[in-house]
């Protein structure tokens, strides 16, 4: 390993974030294919079906048949469509995830390198700038479908993305005033302790609504109502055929792996766990490797939970949606700003 | 080096988009519009990230590129287009739009005139979240409580505007 130590520091920097990229890029992936896997398991176990069965045992090629499938149909663009648009949001869908696990710290040390692509000093704000991009994929796409369905979805897309988000940004404040930095490590580190250091133990309000805020800017049920199939036929995504559809999906999947990775990174202690000596930056590459599983382990688990909800929940409607964001989430999200700032004054005198 | 590269990458884009914004010559489309205000804001972005200003530059994607552009299209889309597609230039619009674009370039002009370029010391403010905080609640108390008064009242006039009937 001696070339690298007697690389320039500007190369050993783009050699070692690219491979970072790299790895993160190829985890993501994979995730995405093998989360539409287990959520048709999920459902089909839920509903006492036995599910995708016939490709590979359990059914596990089946991401790779979906791919071949998606890029072998006919990618058939409708008359009526406003071409550039149609074109430009299904790559717009997919962008917003891939640029936020960029700050995620994914672990804590391997071979004396910091396990997270950048880290940012102002990192959740990044993160919250760049979630809140998400929302033109949908309504683009809407609105280049040039036709009713796919409009209605993408101008409910606009809407509910829009409350939530306000609503996820106050979750969020009480956070990180008691954590005193907006850095995605520091918020970590700090949850490093003991158990009730998590800060889903701590601030279980401002948990309670980012998850909430979370499930509706990932247009997941109970909050799916961008694309009610029962109303909308589909919404947003009707006009779209073969690897252009499969692009929403897969914009999807990433935004709820990302999500579950931003949370367990809040909320559930990120890498750490509080025995073992897990809960200290890892020295050793054996330690390192452990906080990037038990990371992982987590964000897998939040990620099963979000399709678990999902075949269990009806929608909301839509009134209620919006009832529920402005009228419970928004003040209860600025009462815990205010009760959380009081009580941190109070300790500090 | 990189940075004077990027800065004139960006500089230029933040420009060419801003012009595509009023005076695109291949669609007279207003969400056209909108989507290249969207790309100037996150160039503008890009420009305060060169400043060291990461605060400021992860709020203008968030508050003007995410929040205010998202309303803005939504209402644009509400809309019937139809009219505005088919609008043409007119002397009043003409008139009006140099006589203010003057007067802003005769502000810059004057300003930099009067503050001569390279001579001012690197500014206190270095982009960290708490030391913004600080000069908010000290140095610019005034302006910043001001700036939240302006807000609540634009907010209750929404409110007042959107109630159908008052009680």
């Amino acid at each position: 390993m001696d070339w690298i130590n007697q690389l320039s520091p500007l190369w050993q920097f783009t050699l070692i974030s690219s491979v970072k990229i790299l790895c993160v890029f190829s985890v993501l992936m994979f995730i995405v294919a093998y989360a539409v896997w287990v959520e048709r398991k999920v459902a089909a176990a839920i509903q006492d079906r036995i599910g995708p069965n016939r490709v590979g045992i359990f059914g596990l090629l089946q991401p790779l048949a979906d791919a071949g499938k998606a890029f072998l149909k006919e990618d058939f663009t409708p008359d009526h469509v406003r071409k550039a648009y149609y074109w430009l949001a299904p790559a717009i869908v997919m962008t917003p995830s891939l640029l936020t696990v960029a700050i995620i710290p994914f672990g804590s040390y391997l071979g004396g390198e910091k396990m997270v692509i950048a880290d940012l000093s102002v990192g959740v704000l990044y993160t919250f700038g760049i979630v809140s991009l998400g929302v033109y994929g949908i309504v683009l796409a809407g609105y280049a479908a040039n036709s009713k369905y796919p409009f209605l979805g993408g101008i409910r897309a606009s809407s509910q993305m829009i409350s939530y988000e306000i609503a996820m940004g106050l979750s969020v404040v009480p956070v990180f005033l008691m954590v005193g930095d907006l850095n995605l490590t520091a918020v970590v580190q700090y949850q490093a302790g003991s158990l009730f250091d998590w800060l889903i133990f701590k601030q279980p309000l401002a948990f309670a609504i980012f998850v909430a805020a979370m499930f509706a800017e990932m247009n997941r049920l109970p909050f799916d109502l961008p694309e009610a199939e029962q109303e909308l036929a589909g919404g947003y995504n009707v006009e779209y055929s073969s690897i252009k559809f499969a692009l929403f999906f897969m914009g999807e999947y990433a935004a709820m792996t990302v999500g579950s990775a931003l949370l367990v990174t809040l909320c559930l202690g990120g890498w750490s766990l509080p025995f073992a000596g897990l809960d200290q930056p890892a020295s050793t590459w054996l330690g390192g490797f452990l906080h990037i599983g038990i990371f992982l382990a987590k964000m897998l688990f939040v990620e099963f939970t979000i399709i678990w909800v999902r075949w269990m929940w009806p929608r909301f409607r839509y009134d209620q949606l919006m009832n529920l964001g402005w009228r419970r989430l928004v003040p209860l999200g600025l009462a815990n700003i205010v009760v959380t700032a009081v009580v941190l004054w109070a300790l500090a005198k | 080096m990189t940075a004077d590269l990027l800065f004139y990458l960006f500089a230029a884009c933040t420009l060419v988009c801003g012009f595509l914004v009023i005076a695109n010559p291949f669609s007279l489309n207003p969400v056209t519009s909108a989507m290249f205000l969207v790309l100037t804001m996150v160039f503008l972005a890009g420009l305060f990230v060169l400043l060291h200003a990461f605060f400021l530059a992860a709020i203008q994607v968030l508050v003007y590129a995410g929040a205010v552009m998202v309303l803005f299209l939504f209402v644009i889309m509400l809309l019937d287009l139809k009219a505005e597609e088919r609008r043409r230039l007119k002397v009043f619009g003409i008139t009006t739009g140099l006589i203010a674009v003057g007067a802003i370039l005769f502000i810059f002009l004057n300003t930099l005139a009067q503050a001569p370029l390279g001579a001012s010391t690197t500014p206190e403010l270095e982009g960290t979240t708490m030391a913004l905080g600080k000069l908010l609640f000290t140095r610019y108390l005034l302006p910043f409580e001001v700036v939240s008064v302006l807000l609540l009242v634009a907010m209750i006039g929404a409110i007042f505007l959107s109630k159908k009937e008052l009680k």
